[in-house]
């Protein structure tokens, strides 16, 4: 009895083995398979772009051409949101896992959370709305003091909807995601790691740099470059919110444009090459991120004795 | 005298060379008289009385914590200013937001008829007359809702069993195998799929599948799930990496499946974690507008069958309210529909985002901590 009972279990057991793992498998083989997919579709559709005559790729100069300017003003959104974002995100994710009270603290990770819960088009009609107006004092005022240099060089536009506006609009989206994820690896830091450093006499900020930071770094990395894909990325709020143009170097002047805002624009309305000239637009976009993504996962995978489950 | 009648006030020499306690007070203090007596010369605003009472409270704290305790304990203090100023500097533009939806957002939310009706059959027409007679503005979100939360339900549903195993499987059998390291890394990739390209490539894909031009709310689930899958599982796969290997370790000394190990012991012990990674994935794709402009169409009457025809969303309503408004010579009740829905789009992903929460806590696992 005990016998028939003890091999019915194990065999019941085997198959729900077999078919946990074989759908695991099949879950992560999807994944693959859809972006497989995506990869196919670009480059199918991109071809006739890439091998038209240049001069029928609006602007008449070709891809090169056209593709470049809008890269550059993608890479400057983005690089004004993480250059805003990072530094207040580990700040604030550190607040809450190390400085704030600790009845306090999950109540205020729920009210950064709740910025990342504000849809992006919520944040491009805000920032339109309302960022732009209250900033553009601000941008006359860098325009006259700091015009020598070539970033803030003036005339400052007047609706303050620039480059650097949609930068803060995108510092703020991404801000939630850095910080949620470094909030969490921060608290994941060894407590016998933080109180040898307290027992040894040092400062809070002493046993934050000497325990957590050092064991929370590659999550920061991954953190920030989760904020980089979503700033490259980000489509309605800078469509909404930059009053786009040729590519400048001033930042507050009305003028760059982002691949994603470029495709949200012109596609409804596109048609024919077109359409073919912005979906190779959004394959130099997934390049690039593909690109951010290898690097930080290099950074990472030197770090991978952190784990719980190696 | 007096301190030979109450030692306890002398200052003993263990807190010799220490800030007395109400140092920080005296400092804000100060700080904000000063800030407010520098804003009354240049011209005052509030926020800017904010920024330098706390740059002067920073710099006379870590002053004279530098003069009094020394180089340590004034970098603490200025690590300390830092962190909370940045705390602070992150609830600015939350407050800014949510106040701009509320003031904009509840005249609209408060019209009538707005939850319950469509925008079927509402023209430029009944705008014009809202604005030149003061009739009351027409129309609402009753099919954007239904379509909001009908594709999102289904893109979750898609979305978290995928995830979920695919991180599953990546911590429990992957084992550093050649495939595991490709789907981590591809994952990785697809975390970083703009939005809009999501959108093109679910459309392309039923173009081929069921025929050219098919826009339903199942092709918008599907280009959600191409966003939300990398998130669930980037999350869920953090979480369940720290689950200690101690209870795999017991569960399996007592003879316990894996499977059943992974069930029992190993997503119960993340699950919290889980469920907070599931809740910002949805709050991701929840308010994603392209993708949906691209896959879902924009309809103006109430359609609950994902699987035909073109359907309204929250956020491809507000793009459209904004960009075209109804009646282009009178936006403005386009313009109080649009943050109507923005406000009624941010109430439901609070909602979510609480419900989610409470769920965590009450599965959150007993830790030291």
């Amino acid at each position: 009895m005990t016998t028939t009972s003890l091999t019915k279990s194990r065999g019941a057991g085997r198959a729900g083995d077999k078919v946990f793992s074989g759908a695991a498998l099949a879950a992560g083989c999807l994944i693959l398979a859809v972006l497989f997919g995506v990869a196919l579709f670009l480059v199918v559709q991109a071809i006739p772009a890439l091998v038209a005559s240049p001069d029928k790729i609006q602007g008449g100069e070709g891809f090169f051409a056209y593709i470049w300017p809008i890269v550059i003003g993608t890479v400057i959104a983005a690089i004004i949101a993480l250059v805003i974002a990072t530094p207040v995100a580990i700040g604030v994710a550190l607040f809450i896992s190390h400085f704030a009270p600790r009845g306090l603290a999950s109540g205020l990770g729920y009210v950064i959370d709740l910025l990342a819960a504000i849809p992006s088009v919520v944040y491009g009609a805000w920032g339109a709305a309302f960022l732009a107006k209250e900033i553009s004092p601000a941008y006359d005022w860098l325009a006259n003091n700091m015009g020598w240099l070539p970033i803030f060089q003036g005339p400052a536009s007047a609706t303050g909807k620039t480059i650097l506006t949609a930068g803060i609009v995108l510092a703020v989206m991404v801000l939630p995601i850095i910080t949620s994820l470094s909030r969490e690896i921060f608290l994941q830091t060894p407590k016998l790691h933080e109180e040898a450093a307290l027992a040894l006499g040092a400062t809070r900020w002493e046993m934050i740099k000497m325990a957590v930071l050092p064991f929370g770094r590659p999550g920061i990395v991954s953190a920030v470059m989760l904020g980089l894909g979503r700033a490259l990325g980000e489509t309605m709020a800078v469509a909404l919110v930059l009053s786009s143009g040729a590519l400048t170097a001033s930042l507050i002047q009305s003028g760059n444009q982002t691949i994603a805002a470029e495709i949200a624009l012109n596609f409804p309305e596109a048609s024919g090459l077109k359409v073919s000239t912005l979906i190779a637009a959004g394959l130099v976009l997934f390049v690039i991120t593909l690109g951010v993504n290898m690097i930080a996962r290099w950074i990472i995978s030197r770090h991978k004795e952190f784990s719980g489950a190696n | 005298m007096t301190s030979t009648l109450t030692p306890v006030r002398k200052r003993s020499a263990l807190t010799k060379g220490q800030l007395p306690k109400f140092a920080p007070y005296v400092v804000l203090v100060l700080a904000l008289v000063v800030g407010a007596a520098i804003m009354a010369v240049v011209g005052f605003n509030a926020f800017g009385w904010g920024i330098v009472s706390a740059i002067l409270f920073t710099a006379g704290l870590v002053g004279w914590s530098a003069a009094v305790e020394g180089g340590r304990k004034a970098k603490d203090k200025l690590a300390t200013c830092l962190v909370v100023g940045s705390f602070l500097v992150a609830l600015l533009p939350l407050i800014s937001v949510i106040l701009t939806v509320l003031i904009n957002g509840l005249p609209g939310l408060l019209d009538p008829g707005f939850l319950s009706t469509s925008m079927n059959g509402v023209t430029g027409a009944f705008d014009n007359k809202s604005v030149e007679q003061g009739a009351p503005v027409m129309g609402g979100i009753y099919h954007a809702l239904v379509g909001t939360i009908q594709i999102t339900l289904l893109a979750t549903v898609i979305s978290v069993p995928v995830g979920l195993l695919t991180a599953v499987y990546l911590v429990e059998y992957g084992e550093d195998r050649p495939l595991a390291r490709a789907i981590t890394f591809f994952v990785d990739v697809m975390t970083g799929i703009p939005s809009i390209v999501a959108g093109l490539f679910a459309a392309a894909f039923f173009f081929a599948v069921v025929g050219p031009g098919t826009k339903t709310g199942a092709v918008a689930a599907v280009a959600l799930s191409v966003l939300m899958i990398p998130v669930v599982v980037r999350s869920s796969e953090e979480m369940l990496k720290i689950v200690p290997n101690e209870l795999r370790e017991a569960a399996y000394a007592l003879g316990v499946r894996k499977w059943r190990t992974i069930l029992k012991v190993v997503i119960p012990t993340a699950i919290s974690g889980i469920a907070s990674g599931v809740t910002l994935a949805i709050a991701r794709v929840i308010g994603e507008t392209a993708p949906i402009l691209v896959t879902a169409g924009f309809a103006t009457s109430i359609n609950t069958n994902v699987f035909s025809g073109w359907m309204a969303s929250l956020p491809t309503f507000i793009y459209t309210q904004i960009l075209n408004p109804t009646s282009p010579s009178n936006p403005d009740p386009s313009s109080q529909r649009a943050w109507g829905a923005a406000l009624v789009l941010i109430i439901l992903v609070m909602l979510l985002n609480l419900g989610a929460r409470l769920i965590a806590r009450i599965f959150a696992p007993k830790t030291g901590r």
